[in-house]
């Protein structure tokens, strides 16, 4: 029997039962595009996650006071926060694995400024700070180290506290009172939009860490450090270093506890993505129950065409068709459905997850191991079941598979 | 002239659950090249039983089966199908025609499963049989759009394609009127006049009277076996 002539019967059978050819790929089209859809969502929102935790500033690394988060009972609640600007000084001195270090003063104030007033929270900082959170200014500039050292009275507003004070305007060189002190418009900062949390990141008035702390704050403690660790990798020795400059600074014993907390973003990111793991591994599962019920349904549409395909088979054999000449034929009927039917399942799920990309908005990501194993898995499930009970009848008498009712 | 079948103590048992079925009893049969034969005998008699078994779409149970010479029963599933390729045109009272498949698909089935010689232009070779069966203009329909004669000579079409000696038809004309079943006759005997041996299984007298020799079987043994003289003379 020549191989052309084999195939050239597949394909004629194929071609001449559309509709039983395209039940039957519709199995496999539907297990492979579910599987990769649903997949391709659930690591869409895994990457959604980890963005929006980089796009707090990749490699930093963030000093809170011990007192108010630990609990401990030493430093227990209403002991001293201290963190001092001194602290900060002693970092850019002496860390050799960061790069920018930046304080962080934090005052709730009314800010009056236009024609209206908005409560918002201000952050004192350092210049540094738009590197290390990688925010910058859309229009304006940032403060300098010079404003910071000379206490000045500038700001650079959120998007959000620009828009209420300011609707349709540029704020920069207006003015605006915090408290009754004056103060310049210097820059506005880019959109960040909601935190992982819901806040709005936006809803932020910045000014010079000194300025924050001395004219409003009225105090000696900061709230917050930031740092920029040299590199991702490097996050956790930058964090054990700034521990022991920090225990120095503060002139703790070994044994006593730290009256501070150091974490990094790499930690962050570590928690984020285990939620998100926990997710795609929810939606994986989601997947392989799609995936079996669409294979079942494949070998349901396959089962049931065989009584009509046994007569077939009669007949095949009846004008002198080896078994292996019928089981060749179906193999390459199953194989061709699997095929082709894989093949448009991955076209259409490429085109639902580019249409929730593009038009709805909802990042997609398409993984090729997925693309393969539900691929490999429907197509052996469509193989199996179009050839098995081929295999059956094959076997059969001639006059045994005529008879077949 | 030589025997192309020569079958002794042929029998058939059948195992229906708890009961064994006798469906032939030591059948022996010697048909020469070129005879004109028709088997009758009531529905259960084993005339449709013996067919398949001489079609080689069936095996004995027990006894010799000589066809062209050669011990059938000898043969592997492979050689067996080779038999109803090249060596026997079968043709089923329901047709078995594929369905939704053109006549000429149908009809070039068996030489797409040849392996016994090269077949250069396959369509050409079935296009000729369709000529042969008087099907020249219908080689493009398929089995639903033919009436019940014309299929049955698709169906002989795709019997006579791969040239047999033999022509074995099981109640040929079962499923046609009466205008049909004698055109479907005239139609055996041309062939037969063209050297094709041919024995077909029949319940009505008339069909079988235009045989050279009819056999009456009866409760799986053949009870009668004569010359009809006023079959078609060869």
């Amino acid at each position: 029997m020549r191989l052309r002539n084999l195939l050239k019967i597949a394909l004629k059978s194929l071609t001449r039962n559309r509709m039983r050819s395209l039940l039957t790929s519709l199995g496999v089209i539907i297990g492979v595009g579910a599987v990769i859809v649903m997949v391709a969502i659930g690591q869409g929102a895994q990457a959604d996650i980890e963005a929006q935790i980089t796009s707090l500033g990749a490699n930093m690394v963030m000093i809170f006071p011990g007192s108010s988060w630990s609990r401990g009972v030493s430093h227990g609640a209403g002991s001293q926060n201290r963190l001092t600007l001194d602290d900060a000084d002693a970092i850019r001195e002496r860390a050799t694995l960061v790069t920018a270090v930046s304080t962080e003063v934090r005052v709730n104030a009314q800010i009056i400024g236009g024609d209206s007033n908005w409560n918002t929270s201000i952050q004192g900082v350092d210049p540094e700070y738009q590197e290390i959170r990688d925010w910058y200014t859309v229009s304006g500039e940032f403060f300098t180290e010079r404003d910071v050292r000379a206490k000045a009275k500038v700001a650079v507003l959120g998007k959000t506290v620009a828009d209420n004070l300011f609707p349709g305007s540029d704020p920069v060189g207006e003015r605006i009172r915090i408290r009754n002190t004056p103060f310049k418009v210097v820059g506005v900062l880019e959109a960040k939009g909601q935190s992982a949390y819901g806040s709005d990141r936006d809803d932020v008035v910045m000014m010079p860490s000194t300025t924050a702390l001395y004219r409003l704050a009225g105090g000696r403690y900061i709230s917050r450090i930031f740092a920029s660790a040299v590199s991702i990798e490097a996050s956790e020795a930058a964090e054990e270093e700034l521990t022991a400059i920090l225990r120095e600074e503060h002139n703790l014993e070994p044994g006593e506890e730290d009256d501070f907390r150091v974490r990094s973003q790499a930690e962050f990111l570590e928690t984020a993505t285990e939620t998100s793991r926990v997710m795609t591994l929810l939606l994986g599962a989601v997947a392989a129950v799609s995936l079996v019920v669409g294979g079942i349904g494949n070998m349901n549409i396959m089962l049931v065409s065989v009584t009509e395909r046994t007569r077939e088979i009669g007949i095949r054999l009846a004008v002198g068709a080896r078994g292996s000449d019928v089981l060749v034929q179906f193999l390459t009927e199953a194989v061709v459905l699997a095929l082709v039917g894989g093949t448009v399942g991955i076209l259409l799920a490429v085109g639902v997850s580019v249409f929730l990309d593009r038009v709805v908005g909802m990042t997609s990501i398409i993984s090729p191991a997925i693309v393969a194993l539900a691929f490999c898995f429907s197509g052996a499930v469509g193989v199996f079941f179009g050839y098995y009970p081929a295999r059956k009848a094959a076997r059969l008498n001639p006059i045994d598979a005529l008879r077949y009712e | 002239m030589s025997a192309v079948i020569e079958a002794s103590g042929i029998s058939k048992i059948y195992q229906m659950g708890e009961v064994e079925v006798h469906a032939l009893r030591g059948v022996d049969l010697t048909v020469e090249d070129g005879e004109f034969i028709s088997i009758m005998g009531a529905s259960g008699s084993g005339k449709s039983t013996l067919m398949n078994v001489l079609g080689c779409l069936d095996h004995p149970t027990s006894g010799e089966y000589l066809l062209n010479g050669r011990d059938v029963s000898e043969l592997n599933p492979n050689e067996f199908a080779e038999v109803r390729n090249t060596r026997i045109g079968f043709v089923f009272q329901v047709f078995n025609l594929l369905p939704r498949t053109t006549a000429l698909d149908n009809v070039e089935l068996p030489l797409l499963y040849d392996r016994t010689r090269r077949i250069k232009d396959p369509r050409a070779e079935a296009v000729a049989a369709l000529e042969r069966v008087g099907l020249a203009d219908r080689i493009t329909h398929e089995p639903n759009q033919l009436s019940g004669g014309e299929r049955q000579r698709v169906a002989i079409a795709r019997a006579l394609v791969n040239r047999p000696s033999i022509i074995l038809a099981d109640e040929p004309t079962g499923n046609l009127d009466s205008v049909m079943s004698l055109e479907i006759m005239e139609l055996f005997g041309e062939l037969n006049a063209q050297g094709i041996t041919i024995i077909i299984v029949t319940h009505e007298h008339d069909i079988a009277e235009v045989t050279r020799r009819i056999i009456e079987m009866k409760d799986g043994a053949i009870i009668r076996d004569a010359v009809n003289v006023g079959g078609q003379a060869k």
